[in-house]
């Protein structure tokens, strides 16, 4: 049977920029393909070049038969697209958009009815048919895609990020959708950056800088790496300080936090004698440990960054008035009738890494905003470092430092004047500014950057940049909001150094993320779910509570749906 | 598939699909805010704000009048300033009273009637009789208050010469618009600026809309042809425009007691011309920018702001610098300006609507033929 999409030595050149390099693959119907690789590697282009919306500048991309070039009007009715970005009306209902995509496809007026009522069993949609698209949660919006991608049974199913933005519940049941459609024979390309994703897939196309690195089953990857993975339990001493040093061992490739844990990737051919050294040395043991995607990806790139970080090594132990960094009692925010927080109560100790968690809508960002005093709270108290933040909130903000989502640098301004700017925000003296600015040119290695715009500054330094920003004024407690999002692993890998080094110098961070392994890296997690705090404990005591007999080792995202779903059922009783 | 197949599938037509897209984009017109103000409030405002603030008529014009002299001539002329209703006159005894007045601006002007006017009148030498003078930092009021002043003073004379043996007597007469209000002749400019706000304005940002909220990739995703893409946009504001220009007419003849002299026929068949070159406009300016930040600001500098001022609406065409005059030619709205003008105060002219119908259509011509080039069913740029 001939593939579903032919791809051979075919390029994409933006003027100067070259997207795609030669690729060459093939992909399979009746089987789910995963596109995977970070932010920039050309993903996007390759998939807007399978659905004929983009011709490749030199090669050749057959789609069900047709050439995207020569053909763009029969690949179009071939093919489903949803791309990366919502692309249906929100100021259409439901079943208005359906219907459009129905007639856009001319499927005719017979059996129109009962295709609407199976996709919108599919997607479970069936209660939501009248509400407007702008009105759906980020995960039943991406379903309404689905839907509407599938009108008219498309040979290949085209699906750019389905699952960015989308809380962990809403993935899942996307990706059962998705499995349905290709055991009906219908071939499924799903571009992803999250890696854990791609492991499932049946296949995976690699990409990188826009070449391809990898083609084929994912566990072949992964296979490579048999043997180089482990993980160190039970140490004695701080784990963050056994990661530092267990990413400084010469024959280590990769290394993450696991909860309680560290987990690392032995280079190729290395023996694993100066990790059971340092294991020893702290009073932990080595296991093997199944590899993972992840891994096999870091390995392929080369290797993730080294374990020291410049800018904790300059930073002073952080002195901090109270013994308590953050605190929050009972704090709430109604929006009119609508309760975004509700009742929150928790502390953070000083030098803790605390995350918060949840689906999209839980009320983690605006909790977080109340706690940086961005947000007036409608009723309850918070300290940041001690100081009350409805008596004192400007000097509670001077304790602080907050790096947002998207990094808000000014685009307009040079590296060298937002880091002037970001200096004369925290009112700091003439010549501690200039001694900070030098220091943080220096250990963020932004001297070559100093005149560009941080528009056209790589991810990497951006964010650097960005952390250089927040922590010119020497905050004990840091805020961060999605501060990975986008961002490939190598360039997050590098950010959780800085912050493992900040926090052993006794800085307090706060984090809200949508990737579960970065949940790991922090001491305790909160969970929120519709406004509420469902759960808070440890990593590991939360994947305790998910555990079960035939599962006994559940993920982080295994454990975040299991504690969602049963805070649903005595809400489900309720109602 | 040959070339030639393929752009005939790009281009082709399919009157189902067109409907859908017709009916999706109703929807949105419907339900979006914006779309609804600027079709239906926007025009009712327009029209409140020509008929009672912006007025181009000059009445009322607060005149100082210095009566230096007793004599009873001087007297009767300072009567004859008071009875015009042109001026608001606030009398002296002494320039020093009113100086202060004009130069703070609570009057345009003064006249001086001066001590030895009866001596100025008998003598034959005729100098001045009066001095009038006149705040020169509002040169349009100037000029009326001089011209004007000038006038009094001469109607007076020939009052007294004349007396009652004035057999004839000159009396000006305007057509069409016998009482010059301003307010008729600017309330069908009122309704080409709207027609332009939906045409050109709404159509460019509603396609904008769609690049940037990424539904344009979508649907082009799907069999759709770059046509019906098209004509699915247009038609809905096609017809939202004749809706609004049915409104903006009907106020105008009921609320304003603007006179509709023409038929409606030839009304609408003129808002029918005009759509074609300002949605061709709002189409090409859409195919160029891909946001509707950008979008709007074109449209604000390309359709509504000569519009307004190279249109003949607010000024006279025909009194423009030649290059400003040469540049109305390509103005749509100014043909329709003109005859609009000519349907609700003169009558069906069709001598004068078909030229214009013709200018509005090759403007019209010349927007689609360049958006049709610029605009393909892909994202490659």
């Amino acid at each position: 049977m001939a593939a579903a999409v032919e791809i051979v030595a075919a390029s994409k050149r933006f003027g100067e920029i070259e997207a795609l390099n030669r690729i060459d693959a093939s992909i399979e119907a009746g089987r789910l393909t995963g596109l995977v690789g970070p932010d920039g590697a050309g993903k996007t282009t390759l998939m807007r070049m399978l659905a004929a919306l983009m011709t490749p500048t030199s090669g050749r991309i057959s789609v069900a038969g047709h050439d995207v070039a020569a053909a763009p009007a029969a690949v179009h009715e071939l093919t489903g697209y949803m791309p990366q970005r919502f692309g249906l009306y929100e100021d259409l209902t439901v079943i208005e958009n359906l219907r459009l995509y129905a007639e856009l496809r001319k499927l005719g007026d017979t059996g129109l009815e009962q295709t609407f009522e199976r996709l919108l069993q599919f997607t479970q949609l069936g209660p939501f048919k009248t509400r407007l698209a702008g009105r759906l949660s980020g995960g039943m919006k991406q379903k309404l895609g689905l839907a509407c991608a599938l009108m008219g049974r498309p040979a290949v199913l085209l699906l750019d990020e389905p699952s960015v933005g989308v809380d962990p519940v809403s993935r899942r049941e996307l990706w059962q959708m998705v499995g349905e459609l290709t055991d009906e024979g219908m071939a499924v390309v799903w571009s992803t950056a999250y890696l854990d994703e791609a492991e499932r897939c049946e296949s995976v196309l690699l990409l990188n800088h826009g070449r391809l690195e990898f083609a084929g089953k994912p566990g072949r990857l992964t296979e490579r790496l048999v043997g180089r993975s482990f993980r160190i339990r039970g140490v004695a001493s701080d784990r963050r300080r056994v990661l530092a040093e267990t990413l400084d061992l010469p024959a280590i490739c990769d290394g993450v936090i696991q909860g309680e844990s560290v987990r690392a990737v032995l280079r190729a051919g290395a023996s694993p004698a100066a990790l059971d050294a340092l294991a020893a040395q702290h009073q932990g043991r080595v296991e093997p440990a199944a590899p993972r995607f992840e891994d096999a990806f870091i390995d392929l790139l080369g290797g993730g960054p080294g374990g020291r970080s410049a800018i904790a090594g300059r930073m002073p132990e952080v002195e901090l008035a109270a013994d308590k960094a953050v605190t929050c009692r009972d704090l709430s925010k109604h929006f009119g009738a609508f309760v975004a927080t509700d009742r929150v109560s928790f502390e953070v100790q000083k030098g803790e890494i605390f995350g918060l968690l949840g689906p999209n809508g839980a009320g983690k960002s605006t909790t977080f905003k109340m706690l940086c005093g961005l947000l007036a709270p409608t009723a309850g108290e918070a300290t940041v470092a001690g100081y009350d933040l409805r008596r004192a909130p400007s000097r509670a903000k001077l304790e602080l430092g907050y790096m947002a989502q998207k990094f808000s640098l000014y685009g307009l301004l040079s590296v060298r004047q937002n880091l002037e700017f970001f200096s004369g925000v925290y009112g700091l003296g003439r010549a501690t500014r200039r001694r900070r600015i030098d220091e943080m040119i220096t250990t963020f290695e932004l001297e070559r950057y100093l005149e560009s715009s941080p528009d056209a500054l790589p991810l990497g330094y951006k964010q650097r940049l960005a952390l250089a920003c927040a922590l010119m004024h020497r905050p004990p407690v840091l805020f961060l909001d999605e501060p990975t999002s986008g961002v490939d692993p190598i360039t997050r890998r590098e950010f959780w150094t800085h912050i493992n080094g900040l926090v052993r110098r006794g800085v307090t961070v706060l984090v809200t993320t949508h990737f579960m392994d970065e949940a790991e890296y922090c001491d305790r997690v909160a969970l929120m779910y519709r406004a509420k705090l469902i759960a808070l404990d440890p990593p590991d005591a939360l994947k305790q509570r998910a555990a079960t007999p035939d599962h006994p080792e559940p993920t982080m995202e295994d454990t975040f749906i299991a504690l969602v779903e049963a805070a649903d059922i005595p809400a489900r009783a309720a109602a | 598939m040959s070339a030639v197949q393929i752009e005939t599938a790009q281009r082709s037509l399919d009157r189902s699909r067109l409907f859908a897209l017709v009916r999706k984009e109703t929807l949105q017109v419907v339900r979006d805010p914006a779309a609804i103000l600027i079709a239906f409030v926007l025009p009712i405002v327009l029209l409140f704000l020509f008929a009672f603030a912006v007025s181009l008529d000059v009445r009322d014009v607060k005149l100082g009048v210095v009566l230096e002299s007793d004599a009873v001539q001087a007297q009767s002329l300072a009567a004859a300033f008071s009875a015009t209703r042109y001026f608001v006159v606030t009398p002296a005894r002494d320039r020093r009273e009113i100086e202060p007045q004009l130069i703070s601006g609570d009057v345009h002007g003064m006249v001086v009637i001066p001590q030895d006017f009866d001596l100025r009148l008998a003598s034959a030498e005729r100098g001045p009789l009066v001095q009038i003078i006149t705040d020169g930092t509002q040169p349009n009021t100037a000029s009326f208050v001089g011209g004007y002043a000038e006038g009094v003073v001469t109607g007076w004379l020939a009052g007294q010469r004349g007396g009652t043996r004035a057999l004839l007597r000159l009396e000006p007469r305007y057509w069409f618009n016998a009482e010059l209000a301003s307010r008729r002749a600017l309330i069908p400019g009122a309704i080409a600026i709207v027609m332009a706000m939906i045409g050109t304005l709404l159509t460019a940002l509603v396609v904008a809309r769609e690049w940037e909220r990424g539904t344009m990739e979508a649907l082009m995703s799907t069999p759709v042809s770059i046509l019906e893409i098209f004509l699915g946009k247009l038609l809905p504001y096609f017809g939202l425009g004749l809706i609004a220009t049915l409104g903006c007419g009907l106020a105008a003849i009921v609320l304003f007691d603007v006179p509709l002299r023409g038929s409606w026929l030839a009304l609408l068949l003129l808002t029918c011309t005009f759509l074609v070159p300002a949605l061709g406009q709002g189409l090409l300016i859409s195919a160029l920018a891909r946001n509707q930040f950008v979008a709007a600001q074109v449209a604000l500098i390309t359709a509504f702001l000569p519009a307004l001022l190279l249109s003949g609406f607010l000024f006279e065409v025909d009194s423009m610098p030649f290059l400003i005059r040469a540049l109305t030619q390509i103005v749509a709205a100014r043909y329709f300006v003109a005859s609009l003008q000519t349907v609700f105060l003169a009558g069906d002219v069709w001598g004068l609507f078909v030229p214009n119908m013709l200018a509005m259509l090759a403007i019209g011509a010349v927007f689609f033929t360049i958006a049709a080039r610029k605009t393909h069913k892909s994202l490659d740029t």
